[in-house]
């Protein structure tokens, strides 16, 4: 299977399709399920506070899993991402006051490589920090 | 403490395989809300070229994480898993993980070190299939934070 979007009609500053993904605690206890990581860093306040953290954080896991959302979506192909590397810089706190956080995402073409391959840079941020840094994925497109 | 410097390039024994389930792919793409058809439709995966349901990128995480579990628990290392951070992660991929794959884990330490007081390690997995066709290599970066002063 190939991506939908094509190697030649990118450049390198191409933006991708921006996004913004809302995290609750429900949704950090639904990922602890699914993912097998159930550190009650992620969903025990009490906890989260006993060992430093200002509150419930979300799986560095989950941000990761998020972000990569922004090049998939756009490729088309989830199985065209050929490498993906993340620094987790930040934690995303989520409060338990029914909002929670909001992670959002942007990402750009960095560079065109051999293979009809581009690396596409990353940026994540929630309340205003980077939470992701060295955030790059290399896809193989059309 | 700082951590046992031999323990650099030593490899642990490949993990029982790991059976990967469409179910499962279905219940972690819906728990990251990923509504991608690929990941949950046999048909539209096979007509996006893949023989059954590919899982999202970072699925492959919950496997090779366990396979380090032999690493991080190996009480000659020394690590305190309690005080244990995530501080990077990496997929390079052969091809995308699918249902029906019986996955295998070889972890090694790629480095151990001490910076500031906090223990670091890298450990890497690769992750071949029952046939023994690599799939994915996961490299993980793991920080024991320094004890707060007394």
């Amino acid at each position: 299977m190939t991506a939908q979007i094509k190697y030649d009609d990118v450049e390198v500053g191409t933006e991708l399709p921006a996004a913004s993904f809302p995290v609750t605690r429900a949704t950090l206890v639904q990922y602890a399920g699914a993912s097998g990581d159930f550190n009650p860093i992620h969903w025990n306040e009490r906890f989260a506070k006993e060992v430093g953290l200002p509150d419930v954080i979300a799986h560095g896991m989950f941000t990761m899993a998020q972000a990569i959302r922004v090049v998939t979506d756009w490729a088309g192909d989830p199985g065209a991402v050929v490498e993906y590397g993340v620094r987790f810089t930040n934690p995303v706190v989520v409060p338990d006051d029914g909002t929670g956080a909001v992670i959002d995402v942007t990402a750009k073409v960095a560079a065109k490589l051999d293979g009809n391959q581009v690396r596409v840079d990353l940026v994540a941020t929630a309340a205003g920090q980077k939470v992701l840094g060295r955030s790059r994925a290399v896809v193989a497109l059309a | 403490m700082a951590l046992d410097q031999s323990f650099v390039g030593r490899s642990y024994p490949p993990t029982d395989p790991y059976e990967v389930g469409r179910e499962k792919i279905r219940e972690f793409a819906v728990a990251v809300g990923d509504a991608h058809p690929v990941y949950t439709d046999p048909e539209a995966a096979k007509t996006a070229g893949y023989p059954d349901v590919i899982a999202p990128p970072t699925f492959v995480f919950a496997i090779t994480f366990a396979a380090a579990g032999q690493v991080v628990a190996d009480p000659q290392l020394g690590l305190d898993y309690s005080r244990v951070v995530h501080g990077d992660q990496k997929f390079a991929y052969t091809r995308p993980v699918r249902a029906g794959d019986r996955l295998s884990v070889t972890s090694t330490i790629e480095a151990v070190k001490t910076m500031a007081g906090n223990d670091i390690i890298d450990i890497r997995g690769e992750v071949h299939d029952e046939t023994g066709e690599h799939v994915v290599t996961a490299w993980t970066k793991l920080v024991s934070r320094a004890p707060e002063e007394a």
